[in-house]
């Protein structure tokens, strides 16, 4: 190992941090750093007149969560969002994939459609949704023409969660959906034939084959949904107008953060402990999904 | 083989099905974009508007004059933040692969666990890492924090092991030097895994929202999902406008979508863990 400081490797591993530099540099400044300034300001009461001061205050916002009511309103709002819609976008997403992996015809055309909404932003989707969601609008009439009950979907606070999970499960789910049809790409067509021979009909070939074999990719489709649906906020955002309302029906935990850490004075550091507790919700429940899956392989 | 034709027939029931409720929203917001405000306020169905008119996108870009300063802005931003991200997550990504520098598997480690970390918890420190730097209301602050992506450098870092050896090899000997041979060698023939990255890392800028919201308080400089927010607030109800705005924003991503269509789906399964 006399060679470790030859002038060979000496000038490769210049080149490597030359190359590493701009990463290296925005690494450093807007996620490491970041991450150690937000563990101080959780443990600092923060104020941002003119400049910014600190005062330590030990253990205290991370109680304060505690007795937060607001705060447990979002998380429960948001859990519920988060168990109702990572199940729907999954399994919508697999009978999507499924259905287009048949081989009918225009199986193009209907991935190009599907598509759609990933393309588009959440912000216009979610106007768009409220457009139609409208007292008199597209929804409510279809509705009433086949005679079901109306619904005030912004403004009732029983309903304007379910209208946030409508719409972001139909726009999820063709995500999830090209993922899964990738992966079925590479289940063996020999299964598939030996369950005909045994006279298996196409439900249960899903059932017992297509589902199955696509289990790895469930638990990471799974996975990603829960990452992605415990954050929920620009829905909310915009569908409230940033407030969380009608009456904190809509209130999400980043929502509350957002307004803690910059609508409300005083009280950053407070929402950089609830930032942290997020963060541990989410690898809580991303390990508890591993537990029940029992799947290694993928992350 | 009556069974197979149920089948075939309940396949298409779904898949049309799913392509109706696709599109519905789509259509209804193009269509209401052509709609005069009193067929808007009337709450009538017809997805043909009955008096058709271009008025809607005329208004929006005439009388909210910043709707394009909105549309450079995010263009702007998108364009540069995308093509940084392109050099450097693709640079850092070949120093993952190829080159061995001391502390390189604790800096990919740490590329991992970035990967793992919600934003929420980054989001407050950015703000005052940006307000510190005099970087809020600018475009540098917009771009900086976004100009890497480590799903990026890992997808790069995974494609540039698997690059034959052989094709730098003969470069070297042709001359070229490290940073030579990356850019005239290397990178031309990363395209496919860079046109994935291309969209995603545009569709990421294009349409994010929380980060304008955070470090964008000058109407001047918000970009679209912004000014849109901003829109709806002063034009409530004139959904006849919001609609047009919608789809002028929209659009873009569309084109972009059409041309880069091939690369979309394997970059998905490329980012999808494979």
């Amino acid at each position: 190992m006399k060679r470790k400081y030859s002038p060979a490797r000496l000038r490769e591993a210049g080149q490597g941090y030359l190359f590493m530099s701009p990463a290296l540099f925005v690494l450093l400044l807007f996620v490491v750093g970041p991450i150690l300034y937000a563990i101080f300001l959780s443990f600092n009461d923060v104020q941002l007149l003119g400049g910014t001061s600190y005062k330590f205050v030990a253990f205290e916002n991370f109680a304060k969560i505690l007795d937060d009511t607001r705060a447990k309103v979002a998380l429960w709002n948001t859990f519920k969002y988060v168990v109702i819609v990572v199940p729907c976008q999954t399994i919508l997403a697999l009978i999507l994939a499924a259905s287009l992996n048949a081989g009918l015809k225009g199986e193009k055309f209907f991935r190009i459609v599907y598509f759609l909404p990933t393309l588009t932003s959440s912000a216009v989707l979610t106007l768009i949704f409220m457009w139609m969601y409208n007292q008199n609008g597209l929804i409510n009439n279809l509705l009433s023409m086949i005679g079901l009950p109306t619904y005030n979907w912004m403004g009732d606070p029983e309903v304007a969660l379910n209208a946030i999970m409508i719409m972001n499960i139909w726009s999820t789910a063709p995500f999830f959906m090209v993922i899964y049809l990738a992966a079925l790409q590479d289940v063996p067509d020999s299964l598939y034939e030996a369950a005909e021979l045994d006279g298996a009909g196409p439900i249960k070939k899903f059932l017992y084959i297509t589902v199955p074999n696509l289990r790895p990719v469930t638990s990471f489709v799974v996975i990603m949904g829960i990452i992605g649906t415990f954050q929920l906020f620009d829905q909310s955002y915009i569908f409230s107008g940033g407030s969380g309302g009608p009456n904190n029906s809509t209130l999400t935990v980043v929502l509350l953060i957002y307004q803690y850490a910059f609508k409300n004075f005083g009280t950053m550091g407070y929402a950089a402990a609830l930032a942290f507790a997020l963060a541990l919700v989410i690898l809580v429940a991303t390990l508890i999904q591993r537990k029940f899956s029992k799947e290694e392989s993928l992350y | 083989m009556k069974k197979r034709n149920i089948g075939r027939n309940i396949l298409y029931v779904i898949l049309v099905g799913y392509a109706i409720i696709t599109l519905i929203p789509f259509l209804w917001a193009l269509s209401s974009s052509f709609k005069t405000l009193e067929e808007i306020v009337s709450g009538s169905m017809n997805f043909i508007p009955k008096d058709f008119t271009f008025d809607n996108y005329k208004t929006i870009f005439v009388e909210q004059e910043l709707f394009p300063r909105w549309l450079f802005n995010s263009v702007f931003i998108a364009t540069v933040a995308t093509a940084l991200n392109l050099i450097f997550n693709s640079m850092a990504g070949y120093a993952l692969a190829r080159l061995s520098f001391p502390g390189k598997k604790a800096l990919f480690v740490t590329i991992l666990a970035v990967l793992m970390i919600p934003a929420q918890v980054t989001m407050i420190p950015n703000y005052l890492i940006l307000k510190e730097l005099g970087w809020l209301n600018s475009y540098q602050g917009m771009i900086a924090p976004s100009m890497i992506n480590a799903t990026f450098i890992f997808m790069m870092r995974q494609f540039f092991i698997n690059f034959p050896k052989e094709l730098e090899e003969a470069a070297s000997i042709d001359g070229l030097n490290r940073f030579g041979i990356f850019f005239k060698v290397v990178l031309p023939l990363a395209r496919p895994a860079l046109a994935a990255q291309t969209i995603f890392v545009f569709m990421g800028l294009w349409n994010d929202f929380m980060r304008p919201l955070i470090v964008l308080s000058d109407p001047n400089l918000f970009t679209l999902p912004l000014g849109l927010n901003t829109f709806k607030g002063q034009y409530i109800s004139y959904w006849n406008y919001i609609m047009a705005a919608s789809m002028v924003f929209t659009l873009p991503v569309l084109l972009i979508y059409a041309f880069f269509n091939k690369y979309f789906i394997k970059g998905i399964s490329f980012t999808g863990g494979k």
